[in-house]
């Protein structure tokens, strides 16, 4: 393995992390926190959608980006062929 | 069958269960017993994580104190799961691949320091105690209100079981005995909750059934969302609207943050981690642990919003002779206290304490037949005291559901404290037997030396924490913000800047937990205990409150480590190597079948 193409393969993982984490962060926190407000004059079926995001979107997001990370880290392992034998 | 025999049945059946996988699961080497062997499937991992995780709290108090606080909650709905995705991204695969038994090792290790791994150490006994005196006292009253045991008794029967699986079985033991707890737990938790969404809103799943229209008692559809129904209701008792929230934006912020990276930084959880064959299972177990977590958290607002209705509905201006029987049976048990302010015979309901303190019971009853008290009433009109774990514990008498119901409850909530318990005791014992013993007072100790010292360890950690169950020291209640502000601001910047800053060094990360963890402690010691009279939001500073403080002692962390680090050497070169090869998936330690 060489070094390049571990710092390829750190580069492609850390962008992977941070677009991730962004998603993270507005579902979280800038729907279910800080857009709150805003949020709750919308109706999503018998929720205002700020609430929604609070007590219930957020977490199901969370639940997506896992899945996310976990199968495009497969992908990545064996793109750049440092996955387990 | 009566609801008492039933309830011994399976708690009785449960605990046959636990012993049966402890006796089954008999560990040989410290491999197994710190880490099962690192051959467990990252499904039964996930499975094992969830209930480790969700402790009495989680599946006693947590929807009472979301349908008494509404959208404030959400920040622990939030701040509990939000945790599993960075340890997902940022921790669990490098630390799997760093392969070693505890979350000091990795501290140790990495930062090349015995004075990093003692700190360390010392933060991990000191958040574990913290919780699992809480879960000791959590296993007595459950038995308390359901088998109508003494508590103490309770704390010992609780002792005994936790002491069969960890010694004996080590961290094989608990992983398998948690995977049987999260199912009785889960289920226990669902089957009440789909029942009351039934009848309630007609859904089946209580996350629909949340956002749906109330049915009426003919059970033709109102057309009234539950929700409006319930902001309705609260705002008419002189509450907040329910879907809006009291706190401030920024300390909402702030414990949210603090629950999410605490969650990540707790080592309890952390180790479960190191349990898994391979670095891509770490990653995917991390999924599969928030997914069952995920069904007991999206099912408890439901919970919450259903109960709320169904209880001032049913509870608000009835006479207090015509109340159903668990009204009369929980204040009974002592969850319940009537004070007749109007004298009109009825209970109201209103916003506020109806009198100060807990209920203490005279001992006689009044002209309805009610418990007199002698707390001094309060001014408002308020004249009911429900203690919020009645959300979750008469869920299945006030939805009518069969004995059989309640007494899974009952498993469910013993399941709960039991694996959260073990979970933690594992923790300290490691730290004891493998951080202390092995790693620096006596290296040369043989494996069976130190499998043996860490037995011994476990089982002396039992005996410490039912003694804080039997004797809870007063503040149990209020160090729960320690255990999350002390894992976010001292070990969750430290491990990640361990893996994706291979600059930082230990004179940075030793200085960054310091300051971390000296800031947080001081300012909730000050706010909790030395001026607990001072801890309102016009003392708080920037406006955060103690549970919320460890957001900033994080900051402080990682700013203090790259400042220091900065001035000083550089990490040799063979750990810059230990960072560059927990990167990358290859080459993992094999694993151990089961």
């Amino acid at each position: 393995m060489t070094g390049k193409n571990r710092q390829d393969y750190w580069k492609a993982n850390i962008r992977l992390i941070a677009t991730l984490l962004v998603i993270w962060f507005i579902a979280s926190y800038g729907f279910g926190v800080l857009l709150v407000e805003p949020l709750n004059a919308i109706h999503f079926f018998g929720f205002k959608l700020g609430f929604w995001f609070a007590q219930q979107g957020a977490i199901y997001i969370f639940l997506v980006l896992i899945v996310v990370y976990a199968w495009s880290m497969n992908r990545l392992d064996r793109g750049h062929d440092v996955e387990e034998q | 069958m009566d609801v008492q025999l039933l309830t011994y049945l399976f708690v009785g059946g449960s605990f046959a269960l636990y012993i049966g996988i402890a006796i089954w699961s008999r560990v040989g080497s410290t491999k197994e017993f710190y880490v099962a062997g690192g051959g467990v499937s990252p499904v039964a991992n996930g499975a094992a994580t969830a209930a480790d995780w969700m402790s009495a709290a989680s599946f006693i108090s947590m929807a009472g104190i979301i349908a008494y606080s509404g959208y404030d909650a959400s920040v622990y709905l939030m701040g509990w799961t939000g945790g599993y995705v960075l340890l997902a991204m940022l921790l669990a695969p490098y630390l799997r691949k760093f392969g070693k038994f505890t979350v000091p090792d990795f501290i140790g290790d990495r930062y090349y320091s015995n004075v990093a791994r003692t700190v360390a150490v010392i933060c991990v006994i000191f958040v574990s105690f913290t919780y699992v005196a809480g879960q000791m006292r959590g296993t007595g009253i459950v038995f308390a209100r359901f088998l109508e045991v003494d508590v103490d008794i309770g704390v010992v029967i609780g002792m005994v079981i936790v002491f069969f699986y960890a010694v004996l079985g080590g961290m094989k033991g608990i992983t398998y005995t948690q995977v049987a707890q999260y199912c009785v737990l889960i289920f226990a938790f669902t089957v009440p909750a789909i029942f009351l969404s039934i009848m309630m809103t007609g859904h089946v799943l209580p996350q629909t059934g949340f956002g749906a229209t109330l049915l009426d008692a003919a059970g033709n559809d109102s057309g009234v969302y539950l929700l409006q129904r319930l902001d309705q209701l609260v705002t008419e008792l002189g509450f907040s609207e329910y879907t809006s929230g009291t706190k401030s934006t920024i300390d909402v912020f702030f414990i949210t943050a603090a629950l999410m990276c605490g969650t990540a930084g707790l080592p309890h959880v952390i180790v479960r981690f190191f349990t898994v064959p391979r670095v891509r299972d770490a990653r995917v177990s991390a999924g599969w642990a928030l997914f069952f977590i995920a069904i007991l958290y999206t099912s408890a607002p439901a919970v919450g919003a259903f109960a709320r209705v169904n209880l001032i509905e049913t509870v608000d201006n009835t006479a207090y002779q015509a109340l159903p029987d668990w009204f009369h049976n929980w204040e009974n048990s002592g969850l319940i206290a009537w004070t007749d302010k109007n004298g009109d015979g009825e209970v109201q309901m209103a916003a506020g304490d109806p009198f100060s303190g807990t209920p203490a019971y005279t001992g006689e009853r009044g002209e309805h037949g009610e418990r007199l008290l002698s707390n001094a009433p309060t001014d408002n009109a308020g004249e009911v005291y429900i203690d919020r774990d009645i959300i979750v514990l008469a869920n299945p008498e006030i939805g009518n559901l069969p004995a059989w119901v309640v007494a899974l409850v009952a498993a469910g909530g013993v399941a709960a404290a039991l694996s959260t318990a073990a979970g933690l005791l594992l923790v300290i014992s490691s730290a004891i037997a493998h951080d202390l013993l092995k790693k620096q007072l006596k290296p040369d100790i043989s494996e069976k030396g130190e499998l043996l010292a860490a037995r011994i360890a476990a089982a002396v950690a039992i005996v410490i924490a039912g003694y804080f169950g039997i004797n809870p020291p007063g503040f149990v209640a209020q160090v729960v913000a320690f255990a999350f502000g002390l894992a976010a601001s001292s070990f969750f910047p430290v491990i990640l800047m361990g893996i994706f800053y291979k600059r930082m060094n230990k004179e940075g990360a030793i200085a960054g937990m310091l300051v971390g963890l000296i800031f947080t402690f001081s300012y909730i010691v000050y706010f909790k205990f030395i001026a607990p009279e001072a801890n309102t939001a016009e003392h708080w500073w920037l406006g955060v409150s103690p549970e919320g403080i460890g957001t900033l002692g994080m900051i402080f962390n990682f700013v203090t480590a790259l400042v220091v680090s900065r001035f000083t050497a550089p990490p040799p070169e063979s750990i810059q190597h230990i960072v560059e090869d927990i990167r990358v998936p290859r080459g993992a330690g094999g694993a151990v079948d089961h």
